[in-house]
Formats: structure tokens, sequence, C-alpha cells
């Protein structure tokens, strides 16, 4: 005998044939990748009691009610909670990623003060006391100086406490300089202000609605509250209609029943051209036009002078072929929109381009209202309501001082309410150039910045930036190293919404009353105070009169006095439904002159004698940019996995981004196929945009959803701060876009610009 | 390469139907060859039903020998009444320090392990690291309400009589996953009854489901 080679092949084959008729390989495959999923470095909960928590999402003005689950003391999920009546137990994408928020590397751990130069990153750790002085002795001196009114303060919102309570203790400091963000909702108030003599917030029951005109509105991408509009979209049916107007074939568009391409920043002649059609056909509602509405026959003041109204208006200027001309929306799609709006049994009509955060124009705001006021669907269900803000328990007055009221009386720095803008609120946008064309020192020596990032968020970043370095004194409340928190001289962190309390009035785009409260999930993560607390910590250092206006040991205390009445119902549920929400106690009721609804608005401080200025009508918005130079025009579009406001896009969202979108660092900017041809560029070729206000380096996404000589670009990239997960991806569509006042209402109008592509 | 002949019949009677050993019988070499195949193929056959499943495990002894019987004796409600459904209907799983200590704060009794329970957990106020038999997987959530409250099941059922033992068995412990025998079921095989309670794995879900409701279930039923 002899063993060789053979033998030992054969001695293997043999241990393969036996091995496969043992458990080894089956059980080992199993337990292999079990193992897998254990490995050390695999992010897993700590072993330990699980409990959930109820709060309120603050990522945007949704209000959504969330539950946390927590192991121990860490928040491991976010989801929807079922019983709250805006989500219903669902969320978005954004709330969904909300623990990034919280645990994420762009937090600011502790408060902080500048010690290189601006914007350098340099910075020294120092301790709430030290902070607290800091601003205090800035705010003192300034006060000495009789310049309580350089101060401003810039906040995410003005509903709800925490807005109050800054706008309080501005007032009891001496500054009317409390200034937020720009929303399409600075438009719709002003349009029912003038029009309906109301004040509050304007919801949409599109729920109980059957037919949803959306001039540009972005209903499926971020609008009002975004799990509110995914659910009534999921729940879409027969039974009710959305047509999406609008240039680009957006997500809103393609989900719709019905799509109208138009001539980009033509809606408001659309929206006249619709009422023409319904006006002549008599397809308006007769009983509603007759009785409870003004301006819309031509009337006699009481001078004798005779105005025409509404009607002769829009028979004379807006016929079907005139508009269809201005928007290239066919006539016969304007007549057959026209019918179907106004047949349909609770028909709806909203203005306001993408997200919201552009107020746009006021008189197109206006004009597309008047279409609701047509079918006479205005403060009922199923159509357009005026919402008041829900009330809370009144405070003492506010005693101040000689200094304060002098300050007080001064005009704001923003214009707002001035001679020339008398109806406007805000103006944020006008802020830069107030202070980039003041001659000498600066309006604004004190600049404070709470749930606010408006170094990123105002179009024009380079002369905000500009305007900012003029600035003093420039203090951020970020919870996050933002934008304006990295160019700020300190940094007082809030905590992040899962750590603190903060009611959350009515949701954006509800029609019913809600508050809402964010509750501390968890423990403050790091060395973090409550921008409510703070306040009140300034205040009582201010002494005097300012310190005496705020009789409360915490904001907590605070707080709690506000929702006197709330309180118990809020801890428990998370939210409250306000009563008599549901009773529409405003249908056909207007607080006008005229007690009606009014076309031609009486209130309204009028600059021209011209009636066709003082009724609804279609003026273009100028865009910036002449057409021999910039050839195309250059839009902003927004997405629900893209943040654009303050809230930077946490990585969660980022990664669900297409790559037709953003590609590496490099953002898209879609070009229809045969503009592309025209300049001979192909798909994914990189290029440089250029505007009036700044270029940047892009990709060509060739897409048939734009129309031609049009290119759109997302908003939401292009941070230069935040973490390296977000910094230096894309750009900013606010390098390249600069504010455009309202001549009427002076809020921005810029919904494009004139661009040029210049080929690598 | 001719070689001699006596081993041919050998060759033959050992492997009449293997072709390639027969066919180079000649050379004698081929029961060798069928010689090494049969050693491999019985010492991994042996190897692999008989010790693989010690090699793979390695037991462990629990940190208190808990007599469970001994306890039932006393309690009024049988299991549930350490382990009870929370208010929101949760279950409380294995009881913690608090629960015991409620009556272990001074021994009942004599019995050591009693005393070690009091001295080495209660005293310092630190939890039992116990070894739980029946540990699955955090990627799979499992409802103990809707089995023993919604389909009135047993506990029984899948754990086994564990109410009537007096010794806490050892507990076996995959070396490369970390779970407990239990899961998989201590028959390598997985064949016959199962020794205590119900094995865990996935498929008997899924067995289980299919046998009592007529469908396996869906996957984020319990990949939630």
């Amino acid at each position: 005998m002899k063993i060789d080679r053979r033998s030992f092949i054969s001695l293997g084959v043999g241990v393969v044939a036996g091995t496969t008729l043992t458990p080894v390989p089956w059980k080992l495959m199993d337990d292999i990748s079990i193992w897998t999923q254990n490995w050390p470095w695999t992010p897993v909960p700590k072993e330990g009691a699980d409990t959930y928590k109820t709060s309120v999402c603050t990522l945007c003005p949704g209000g959504c009610g969330i539950q946390v689950r927590k192991i121990m003391d860490r928040a491991v999920k976010i989801d929807g909670l079922p019983e709250h009546p805006i989500n219903r137990g669902t969320l978005c994408p954004l709330g969904l990623s909300g623990l990034q928020f919280l645990y994420g590397p762009s937090r600011v751990k502790a408060p902080m003060k500048r010690v290189g130069k601006r914007g350098e990153g340099k910075w020294q750790e120092i301790s709430w006391d030290e902070a607290v002085s800091a601003v205090t002795k800035k705010l003192k001196e300034l006060r000495e100086k009789e310049k309580p009114h350089s101060v401003a303060w810039v906040a995410g919102t003005d509903k709800g406490t925490v807005p109050r309570l800054i706008g309080r203790f501005l007032t009891a400091y001496g500054s009317p300089n409390f200034i937020r963000p720009p929303s399409v909702h600075d438009a719709y108030e002003l349009a029912v202000y003038l029009m309906q003599g109301q004040e509050g917030a304007v919801g949409f029951d599109i729920e109980n609605a059957d037919h949803v005109l959306s001039f540009g509105t972005g209903l499926l991408q971020g609008w009002g509250a975004p799990v509110r509009m995914l659910n009534i979209y999921g729940e879409q049916h027969d039974s009710r209609k959305i047509v999406q107007i609008e240039t680009r074939l957006s997500d809103t568009a393609a989900k719709a029943d019905q799509w109208v391409p138009i001539n980009p920043g033509t809606e408001g002649a659309l929206a006249l051209g619709i009422a023409h059609v319904m006006i002549k056909e008599s397809l308006y509602d007769q009983s509603f036009i007759n009785q409870s509405v003004f301006g819309f026959e031509d009337w006699t003041d009481d001078h004798g002078t005779r105005h025409i109204g509404f009607k002769t208006l829009v028979r004379e200027d807006y016929s079907p072929e005139t508009v269809a001309e201005k928007t290239g929306v066919p006539k016969a799609t304007i007549e057959k929109l026209a019918r179907r709006f106004a047949r349909a049994d609770k028909p709806i009509a909203i203005s306001g381009r993408g997200e919201g955060l552009l107020p746009g124009s006021l008189s197109e705001c206006m004009a597309v209202h008047s279409l609701n006021a047509l079918v006479g669907n205005i403060n009922k269900p199923g159509g357009v309501s005026v919402t008041s803000e829900p009330e809370y328990a009144k405070w003492p007055e506010v005693n101040i001082d000689m200094t304060a009221s002098r300050g007080m009386q001064q005009p704001r720095v923003d214009g707002a309410g001035g001679s020339k803008y008398p109806n406007a609120r805000y103006l944020l946008h006008r802020l830069p150039e107030v202070i980039n064309s003041a001659k000498g020192e600066s309006p604004v020596q004190a600049l404070f910045v709470s749930d606010a990032n408006p170094l990123y968020t105002l179009p024009n970043t380079k002369a905000t930036k500009a305007a900012f370095d003029r600035i003093p004194f420039l203090v951020s409340f970020s919870s996050f190293m933002d934008e304006t928190a990295s160019h700020s001289d300190y940094i007082l962190p809030n905590h992040v919404f899962l750590e603190r309390y903060e009611d959350v009035p009515t949701p954006s785009a509800s029609v019913q009353p809600i508050i809402g409260l964010a509750k501390p999930v968890v423990r403050p993560v790091y060395n973090t105070r409550h921008v409510g607390d703070v306040v009140l910590q300034v205040a009582k250092s201010l002494g005097s009169f300012v310190e005496k206006a705020f009789p409360w040991k915490d904001y907590q205390g605070y707080l709690k006095s506000a929702l006197k009445d709330y309180w118990d119902q809020l801890e428990e549920k998370g939210f409250v439904k306000v009563k008599n929400a549901k009773d529409f106690p405003w249908a056909n009721r207007f607080n006008t002159a005229t007690g009606k609804f009014e076309f031609y608005p009486s209130a309204r401080n009028q600059p021209s004698k011209n009636d066709k200025k003082a009724l609804p009508n279609f003026s273009p918005v100028p865009i910036e940019g002449k057409p021999e130079q910039y050839p195309l025009v250059l839009m902003p579009y927004d997405a629900m996995r893209l943040t654009s406001g303050d809230v930077g896009n946490p990585p969660f969202m980022t990664k669900t981004i297409d790559d037709t979108v953003l590609k590496g660092q490099t953002v898209f900017v879609e070009i229809n196929p045969a503009t592309a041809r025209k300049i001979g560029a192909s798909e994914g070729e990189r290029a440089t945009v250029a505007t009036p206000r700044g270029r940047a380096k892009v990709r060509l996404h060739l897409f048939e959803g734009i129309a031609p000589g049009v290119i759109a670009m997302p908003k939401g990239f292009g941070h230069t701060a935040y973490s390296k997960y977000l910094a230096g991806k894309g750009v900013n569509f606010n390098d390249l876009i600069g504010p455009i006042s309202d001549p009427l209402s002076g809020l921005n109008t810029a919904w494009g610009i004139r661009a040029k592509i210049d080929r690598a | 390469m001719n070689t001699n002949d006596q081993q041919q019949p050998v060759s033959d009677t050992a492997s009449p139907g293997t072709g390639d050993a027969s066919g180079k019988g000649k050379n004698g070499s081929g029961w060798i060859i069928l010689l090494f195949f049969v050693i491999g193929l019985i010492g991994s056959l042996a190897g692999g039903w008989l010790f693989f499943p010690d090699l793979l495990y390695s037991e462990k002894q629990q940190p208190i020998d808990f007599n469970h019987k001994l306890h039932m004796g006393v309690v009024y409600e049988g299991c549930q009444s350490c382990h009870y459904f929370r208010e929101d209907g949760s279950f409380s799983g294995i009881p913690d320090l608090y629960s015991c200590s409620g009556c272990h704060q001074y021994p009942q009794g004599t019995n050591p392990e009693e005393k070690k329970f009091i001295e080495e957990y209660v005293r310092p106020n630190k939890a039992v690291p116990w070894l739980v038999y029946s540990e699955q997987p955090d990627c799979v959530f499992f409802s103990h309400a809707a089995h023993v409250k919604g389909a009135d099941m047993k506990c029984q059922t899948c754990h086994g009589k564990m109410g009537q033992t007096t010794h806490a068995r050892p507990y076996q412990e995959n070396r490369l996953t970390g779970y407990s025998r239990d899961i998989w079921g201590y028959n390598i095989a997985r064949l016959g009854e199962p020794k205590y309670g119900l094995r865990m794995k996935m498929n008997d879900c899924a067995e289980c489901h299919k046998k009592r409701t007529g469908h396996k279930g869906a996957c984020f039923q319990c990949h939630q």
C-alpha cells in the first residue's frame, strides 16, 4: 500500500462531503450572520427600560405631535403621536431625523465668546454668568447713550410665549425692533387684513375641500404642516381635485390631478383671467357677492367720485386672450380651469410659492384670494378661514421709563409700519440694505438672533454679511454652529427642542387652532440654557423698570402662567384644541369699514388715486438682470428632503437626496433639453451659473419638467457652517439672488433672477 | 506501475461500485483512497454532530441559583406575580432588583444562595445580571401582550415548565452570537421535542403562526 497525494485529496473530499452532512456549515452561517449584527462598533442602544415621552416637534411650523422612545436616559427614536390632529401618528423625514439635532456634531456645547476675528472660528468657552453680564453690559451702555432703539432682535417666529417674552423685553428696554423672518403668511395676513379686516393667520380646510387650485404653492414640498399635506396627498381620492399651476413640474405638480405650466411670475394674471371667465359666465356665488362684498360693482364715494369695481377691472383688462398671452396658458385651459373651480362644491385657491418662505407680491395674493371670494368660500368649512391666535393669559402692563419710551417712539429699523410700508409688520430682508446704506455708524448697534439664521436665509448673502460686519455686537442663541452663530461675538446656546419647554401655537395653514407643548424629553446634553431664561436673567441684571416687567422666576413659571387654563391638559396630552374653532364664527362677517369683504380695501393707505392699482391686479414683479446679458431665468425650488430655512438639513435626509440633485459636493441646475441644446450642453455637464448677484459652479440636469428658458435650483444647500456633513455641499441660492421689495407692502417678492450659464 | 495483485480482490469487495477506484484498481491504491475518503467522511460527521455543539457553546452559571418552584409556592398570582404586565400593556420581563428586595431586604430563610443575593446585590443596590434564556436580538419585536392576553396562551407553552424548576439550569451561550442555546434548541439538528420550552428562531415563530392563524405573518410584524 502506498499513501500518496491522492489519498489526502480523498481525505479532504471526505471531510467536505461529511461536513456538508453535519450542521456545521448551516449553523455557522446562521451564527455568523447574527454575529455581524452584533459587532461592538454597531450603534445599539444600551440595554434598559424603555419609556415614551410625548412632545411637539418644532423643527418647522407644522407643530406635529411626537412620541420619543427612550432607553434609560437616551432618546433612541422619534415617532408621530397617533392622537395628534395634524400628523395623526405619521411624521416627515425631518421629524424622524430629529435626534441628529440632539446628538449631532454641530451643536454648540457651552456659552462661547469670540476670541479671533469674526467668522474665524476661534472661541473661548465662558460661564453663563459671564455671558449674561457681557450682554447686560452692552445693553446698559446703549441705554446710557440713549440708544436703546439701536438694539434689534431677530426671532424665528412671532407666535407663542418666547417671542412674546422677547417682545416684552424689547418694549421694557426701549426698542421697537422685534423682527421675524419673512414667510408667505406675511402676504396672506396683510391680504386678509385689507380685504376682510381680520387679524390672524390664514388656514385652509383642505381636508373638507373638493377642489384645490394652487398657484405654485409647494403643497407637497414643505408648505404649511408638511405631514398634514403628506397625509392629504396620501388619501387623495376622486372627490378632491388638486390643480397645480407652476412653471416647473415640481413634486406637488407631479402628484396633482392636473399640472398647468405657466410663464414664471404671471400667476396673478392667471387668477384674474379665471375671475374674468367666472364673472363673464356668471359662475360666481351670486348671494355672497350681492350681500357680502364691497368693491365688486362700480361705486361712488362720499365725495361723489366714481370708482370702478373689481368686475369692471377684470372684464376690461383680463380677458382670457390677454391673460393667455401673458401667462402662456392657453385660452381654453383658462376657461376650463375657471369652470371647474366655480362648479366645485368647496373650492379653495391658494397663493404663495414653494414651501412658503417667500412672502411674494401682495397684489398676487389678493388676486388669488379674490377667487375664494367669488365662490364665497371664506370662513366656512372646506374653505379659507382666518384663525386668531389662541388667547393666553393676560400679563400685567409693562411700565417703561423715559429712555424706553423715547426708544419705542423711534421708527423701526427695517421700515415696517413706517410711512413707506405702513401695513407691513416685519421686513427683515430690508435690514442689510438699511445698515449698508447708513452713513456713519450702523443704525443697529446690537443684534440678537434666536431660532433664526439670517446669514444663510436672507437673499444676497454677501450684502447681509457686509451689513452684519457693521453691527458692533452680535449675539446668537443658536443651539448649532450655524452661519449666523459662527459669525457672531457671543453664542448663548439654547436647548434644542427635545430639551426644552415651549408652546407651539396653531400649526401653519391649519384651520383648527391648536396649542402644542414641546417638553423636555431628555436632560440637556450640553451646558445650554433656555433662551427664555436668559432673557429673564438679562432683564434682572439690567434692573429697575426692565426687571420689574418680569415678575417670573424662570421661563417655565412664565409659561405656566401664560397657559394657565390649558397647562394641565398640555402636560398630560401634549396639545389642546382651542374651543369653538370649528364653529367658524366669522362666516360671512367681516371687520372692514363696510362690514363686507372688500375687493377695494378701504383700510389701505392709498398712495395713488388709481382704482386699478387699488383693486387686486396683476403688476409683474421686475426681476433683476438684463435679458441681453442674462438670457435665462433662475428660480429656486423646495423639496421635502431638503430644509431651506434656519434648520440645517440633517445627515439622514441629505443621504436620501438623488444624484440628479446633488452629486458629491456639486448641486445640479435643472435645464430644459431644448435650452441645453441651444448652448450645446449635455446631461451632468459642469457649468457656471452667473446672475447679477453672484456666480456658482454647478452641474446641469436635463429635465423636461422645466420650461425652456428657465433654470431651477434647489434651496437648502451651500451651507458654510454646521458640520462636515452639511457644509460645502452645493450652493446657497441666496448667494445668487437679491431681495425685491413689493412697492405695496414692502415684502420680499423676488421669486427669481435672470441668469446665464457658462459652460466649464 | 504494475504492482502486487493480491490487493485486487480487497479493492473489489470494498468498492464494487466506485468506478474510479476499481478502474485503477490494478495499482492497488484505490482502496486507500477510498479509506481516506471514508475516514474524512466519518471523522467530519462525528465531529460535526458530536463535538461541534459542545464547541460552539460555552456554559455559564446564573449569578444566583434561583428556585422557581419555591417562589411559586408563596405567591398568589403564579408567573404574573413577578413577570407582570405594566399598566400600558408592556411586559416587565425579568423582575428588577426592586421587585425582589421587597421581600428579600433581609434573609427569609437559611439558603446560602439567598444570603449571597442579599449581600452581593440587594445591599449594594446592584441589578442582578441574570442570563436570559429567551433573549432575542434587538431587531426582533415581540409582544407578550399579543400572545398571553390576545391569544390567551400560557407561559409554559413557550417557556416550558420553568415555574417548577428548583435550580437555575446552566446557561449555554453561543460563542459567536452571544445568545442562548435555547433559541436554536438543544438538539443541533432541531429535531424532536424541544428540551426546555419552544425553540425561538424566526422559522419557529412562522411555523406556529402558520399553524394557529393560517399565515406566517409579515416581515414588519416582528422586524419593526
